[in-house]
């Protein structure tokens, strides 16, 4: 049971960090910053959420899962807000440098 | 403790980075941000010896875990007080430098700040 | 060598590159950001070495508040950018033996410290029940160290009278001049109405439970301070006046009780900041919330700077 549940998290977090590879490749990759914010947003999201489903077996009790939980859905919802607010900004005066 | 020997290498390492950030570079606001580099740095050599007294019961010592904690807080209030001033020098003399050349002619030219 | 020792000499790795990206940025807005990153990653280091109050502090003061502080002046500071590196290439190549033989001689200190290892820490254990504390690093800073914490605290209080007294004289009393959104923004107006509530009982939360956990009054006041600030900028609150008397009460109360309950403690229990026997946690209780109010407002009024001028209305 204890393997089942270790292999599942070490299985979660390699594809949690799969996600966040391609995205910190976007970043790196893509030619302007609408297209760099698209990357990280799907960063933000499914590569955080599959590292805290990963490691949700291994958290201590239900307290634990509920802060790990909270800690995804607070950089989600941080993160969405980030990305209109910089996107709402670089339709108003263009990017800069 | 072999991993708080690396980490107060790291430290040291932080510590020199910072310093010289803060002889080389002219702009004060550069200069904030290499000293508190440095301070960092020297924080984790704190790090270090707290992490070295560990035993069973204690995973740390947590006396100079305390004294970081009031250094993080007294470096933050120091760093505002500094910006505060450089914001004041460029609102003063429209310059944000201590030097007193003119900066439109210290292309490549050492000056004697 | 296990699994561990390569982690932790990839953090070093990864932490040691972001520290001189920092120093050797082009632009400072680009060493801002290294910068905001470098403290969030020594967060890491910190709970690597098993100091978890300190990362929670380095993360929320030293990632957090700096880095707003520092964007903010670099945004201002953008206009008047010079190159840096001003300084010759030889002066460059002495000054960074010469720091280079620094950082060694600190390495050096470490490497060949001595084998026995001097610390106080059993003291420190076996005195914290006595205190009713589970948390040994509020053992220090309440118990044993008060002193320094008041002290602390008082520089925190200190540095805000300096921040203010740089406003120009008809300013005095004026409103921090925190740059704000000029238009009502809608996405942002959405952030501060949902995150402050939840910010608030993280930040209470953290002051309370950093009686027996990692946690504390440092770290639960700078939680609040952020959603402060947050409700500010958002324009759904309006930033105090420097002069105002709610302010300055919110700002002094925490040393002020901090003060009495030492100088009782000099009546009842014999010595300056010492508490008497069975009142110690209610009492050091009683302090932290006191404290975590002060230091969320100077920490809010540090990070909005000083009063500005009455031009903008």
């Amino acid at each position: 049971m204890a393997f089942a549940r270790d292999l599942f998290t070490v299985l979660a977090l390699v594809a949690g960090a799969l996600f966040f590879l391609a995205g910190t490749v976007g970043l790196i990759r893509f030619p302007d910053q609408l297209t760099r914010l698209h990357a990280l947003t799907k960063v933000d999201n499914l590569g955080l959420g599959l590292v805290i489903l990963g490691l949700l077996p291994q958290a201590d009790g239900w307290f634990g899962a509920f802060k790990l939980v909270s800690v995804w859905l607070l950089v989600q919802f941080s993160g969405a807000v980030v990305t209109q607010l910089i996107a709402g900004a670089l339709r108003e005066r263009g990017p800069c440098a | 403790m072999s991993d708080a020997t690396l980490f107060g290498l790291c430290g040291a390492a932080l510590a020199g980075l910072g310093l010289y950030g803060l002889v080389t570079h002219p702009e004060p606001l550069r200069k904030i941000l290499a000293f508190n580099l440095l301070g960092s740095g020297v924080f984790l050599v704190f790090g270090f010896v707290s992490r070295r007294a560990a035993t069973a019961g204690v995973p740390g010592d947590p006396v100079p875990q305390a004294m970081v904690i009031t250094a993080i807080v007294v470096a933050f209030a120091a760093t505002a007080l500094a910006i505060a001033l450089v914001l004041r020098l460029l609102e003063q003399t429209g310059r944000a430098t201590l030097s007193s050349d003119d900066p439109a002619s210290a292309t490549g030219e050492k000056g004697n700040s | 060598m296990t699994i561990a020792t390569f982690a932790d000499a990839g953090l070093v790795l990864l932490v040691l590159t972001i520290g001189a990206s920092t120093i050797f940025a082009r632009r400072a807005f680009d060493a801002v950001i290294a910068f905001v990153v470098y403290g969030l990653l020594l967060a890491i280091v910190w709970v690597r070495l098993s100091a978890i109050d300190v990362a929670l502090t380095e993360a929320a003061i030293g990632g957090g508040m700096t880095g707003m502080l520092l964007l903010g002046a670099a945004a201002r500071l953008r206009a008047v950018e010079f190159d840096s590196f001003a300084a010759a290439l030889p002066v460059r190549l002495c000054a960074g033996f010469l720091c280079a033989l620094a950082a060694a001689g600190l390495a050096g200190a470490l490497l060949l410290s001595p084998k026995v290892v001097l610390s106080l820490a059993p003291a420190v254990m076996e005195n914290l029940p006595r205190t009713g504390l589970g948390n040994p690093v509020a053992g220090v800073l309440f118990a044993y160290r008060a002193l320094d914490t008041l002290l602390e605290k008082v520089v925190l209080l200190l540095a805000l009278l300096g921040v203010w007294s740089l406003a120009p004289n008809q300013a005095w009393n004026g409103i921090p001049g925190l740059r704000i959104y000029d238009q009502p923004n809608t996405t942002l107006t959405f952030l501060a109405q949902i995150l402050p509530p939840v910010g608030i009982v993280v930040g209470i939360y953290m002051c309370w439970v950093g009686a027996n956990e990692p946690g504390g009054a440092f770290q639960g006041g700078t939680i609040l301070a952020a959603m402060w600030l947050l409700v500010i900028i958002a324009r759904l609150a309006d930033a105090p006046s420097t002069g105002n008397t709610w302010l300055r009460i919110g700002l002094v109360f925490g040393p002020v009780v901090f003060l009495s309950v030492g100088l009782a403690g000099l009546v009842l229990a014999n010595a300056f900041l010492a508490y008497p026997p069975g009142y110690a946690k209610p009492l050091i209780v009683a302090i932290e919330v006191a404290l975590t109010i002060s230091i969320a407002a100077a920490l809010a009024m540090l990070a909005a700077g000083p009063p500005k001028p009455v031009q903008q209305q």
